[in-house]
């Protein structure tokens, strides 16, 4: 690992790291309205994914989409006032913690029905496809998305009209509180199926965040350079339950301990050390992105919430929400 | 002025739009050949396959890949080829592309257009390809609703909903494809949101939307065999509603019947009935009466068929009742 840019890596995986477990806090707190699903332990795949996309390069998520619209740059204050229902919320308020979006920045956002967004991807790689630009767009899903119609119906259309789209599965074991390997005939929920769909078997350590950026990099060149889409199975662990609401008490104590020691965070330190970084700079990153966090945690909570009237802007595209004269 | 059926009337006004606009896109099931009900007839031919793009029967990826390009800025055009088929896509139109621009604070608009076939009209489609379905809409926060009643408006409506920034759905009436009407030559383009006035009465209000805009003007004929002078009114567009043209006639008339295609059962009908009786219970002469297919699943054989859709016979039924309450 070369060192600068392992260290850039590094902080930024630090980032969603604090960041999240700020929310978890905040949502124990009750200050988060509504339900908060976190990216803990998932880090590496949001971060090496992101660093190889380029300004109008598109990206989706799931309602697990924190992480993602935080490593393509959304503004965090913005995040983080979507989340606590205050101003200046990237949503303006009206999406909240499942529906994370930044168009600026390339996030065209976070989806809360399982598997919706593996279309919607197609399309913003179809718009790519017609216009000739070299846009790509990377779609991140869990394991459970692959049991649903719209992933079928999303790949077979994007090998069939060879789209310049990326479909990531997350892999984290589990569908909500149901193991993986219990609802699917196959070992691999995504790499057993791409073969389906002509694509290749691709699988990567998800917790490594060097390989998630070697092999999603090669899948988005191959798709700047016209040669169609990629499913990649990122294999991964989520830290804490399905939710923030959920202790995740159904995952046996061992399988959790064992992942812990494969953190993401854990390993990319162990990668830095061994190529000279310095122990003490890497606790520094940690420390003073902990604290940035806790700093951006009270000027956000010290916000308004959002004027009432908001709730009636932005039903059509004049402002307006009047279905009627 | 030329002579146009419905489905070439769809036809031109999606060339039309091609022409002007080069976002301007076609997705679908068989598009690229002319589509089922030949209504994308020459479009490939004319504008090449970049622009006209035959799908897999996979109405998710459809939906989806139309919302996707939408956020990517073109204009798609994507074809549900019976309206009926929305079930298996409805979380595409009613959960992610009615709810996008609001639930991202406006960060992005959604200018696609959803069209296709729907409707009874008589020709034993049944149960799941032959359903009246402006209702699954209608009850959607984000949708805007197009149910052109004959070729000029289906070319008009048509070319408006694709030069709208919010996603339209546009339903087609199948049992009308083949039938013929001037339309205007040259651009042609009818606002939404603006009801026609079929046929001026002062007697009693007919408000039909689509297939019943016709049947509502039957009945009007008949009725006014009988000395009865009625209002028509063919809505166009059930979002944006003109309520303002519907409480502008039963002013005139003191006296509504409302004529839809499909169940009653909390049919668009039901809010043209409360809008009156929240908004003109003044001027009201008698209660609001309802015409409507029947609360059943569509049957096939012709007979039972007759039995429950809508019939001029029925609607002049139901308006002498209405002129006849003391």
């Amino acid at each position: 690992m070369d060192v600068p840019d392992g260290l850039e890596l590094y902080t930024r995986m630090c980032f969603l790291r604090y960041f999240e477990e700020r929310v978890d806090t905040l949502y124990r707190q009750g200050l988060i309205h509504g339900p908060a699903h976190l990216g803990l332990g998932q880090e590496a795949i949001a971060v090496g994914a992101a660093s190889v996309l380029r300004p109008g390069d598109c990206s989706l998520g799931t309602y697990r989409g924190h992480a993602h619209a935080l490593a393509r740059g959304a503004p965090p204050d913005a995040v983080l006032a979507e989340l606590l229902g205050r101003e200046g919320g990237i949503c303006a308020g009206k999406g909240g913690s499942m529906h994370i979006t930044s168009i600026e920045h390339g996030y065209y956002g976070s989806y809360a029905i399982v598997g919706a967004h593996l279309p919607i991807a197609c399309g913003l790689a179809w718009a790519a496809k017609i216009r000739l630009t070299e846009a790509v767009t990377v779609c991140f899903f869990g394991d459970g998305t692959t049991n649903i119609g719209a992933f079928h119906e999303a790949v077979n259309l994007a090998a069939v009209w060879r789209l310049p789209v990326v479909f990531v599965c997350e892999n984290n074991w589990y569908m909500e509180y149901t193991p993986i390997a219990d609802v699917i005939p196959v070992a691999l929920p995504a790499a057993d199926r791409a073969a389906a769909y002509g694509l290749d078997r691709v699988v990567v350590d998800g917790n490594d965040v060097t390989a998630v950026r070697r092999v999603i990099g090669d899948a988005v060149t191959a798709a700047r350079r016209g040669q169609g889409p990629s499913l990649v199975e990122a294999q991964t662990y989520r830290l804490k339950g399905h939710s923030a609401a959920d202790g995740g008490a159904y995952r046996p104590a061992e399988e959790v301990a064992r992942w812990r020691e494969r953190d993401p965070l854990l390993h990319a330190r162990a990668a830095l050390t061994a190529a000279g970084a310095d122990e003490a700079a890497l606790d520094e990153i940690d420390s003073s992105t902990k604290s940035d966090v806790a700093e951006l945690a009270r000027q956000v909570l010290d916000r308004p919430a959002p004027e009432p009237s908001g709730a009636w802007a932005d039903v059509w595209s004049d402002g307006s929400w009047q279905w009627r004269n | 002025m030329a002579e146009l059926t419905y489905r070439q009337a769809v036809a031109a006004a999606l060339a039309q739009e091609m022409a002007r606009d080069d976002r301007v896109v076609v997705l679908g099931e068989d598009v690229a050949s002319g589509g089922v009900f030949k209504t994308t007839s020459g479009l490939c031919e004319r504008f090449g396959p970049d622009r006209v793009w035959n799908t897999p029967i996979s109405e998710q990826a459809i939906a989806g890949a139309a919302m996707g390009a939408a956020m990517a800025g073109l204009r798609p055009v994507a074809e549900i080829m019976f309206a009926d088929f929305y079930a298996t896509c409805w979380d595409h139109v009613a959960n992610e592309i009615a709810k996008v621009r609001y639930m991202t604070g406006g960060q992005v608009s959604m200018p696609l257009v959803l069209r296709g076939a729907n409707g009874s009209g008589g020709l034993g489609f049944g149960s799941q390809h032959g359903q009246s379905l402006e209702n699954w809409a209608m009850c959607v926060p984000g949708l805007k609703i197009v149910s052109p009643a004959g070729p000029a408006e289906a070319f008009g409506l048509l070319a408006a909903a694709i030069r709208d920034d919010d996603p339209v759905l546009v339903f087609e009436h199948k049992a009308m494809y083949g039938r013929r009407e001037e339309v205007p030559e040259g651009e042609h383009v009818l606002p939404l949101g603006q009801a026609r006035t079929a046929r001026v009465g002062g007697d009693v209000t007919l408000v039909g939307l689509s297939i019943t805009a016709g049947i509502c003007l039957a009945a009007a004929d008949e009725l006014a065999a009988q000395g009865i002078a009625a209002d028509v009114l063919d809505l166009r567009t059930l979002v944006p509603l003109d309520a303002t043209a519907v409480l502008a006639s039963i002013r005139r008339t003191g006296r509504l019947v409302v004529v839809e295609e499909n169940p009653g059962q909390l049919g668009w009908g039901a809010a043209i009935a409360a809008l009156a009786a929240e908004e003109a219970f003044s001027d009201l002469a008698a209660p609001v009466a309802r015409v409507s297919g029947g609360n059943v699943p569509l049957p096939v054989a012709a007979s039972l068929e007759a039995e429950v859709d809508v019939s001029a016979a029925r609607v002049v039924a139901a308006a002498r009742a209405v002129l006849n309450h003391t």
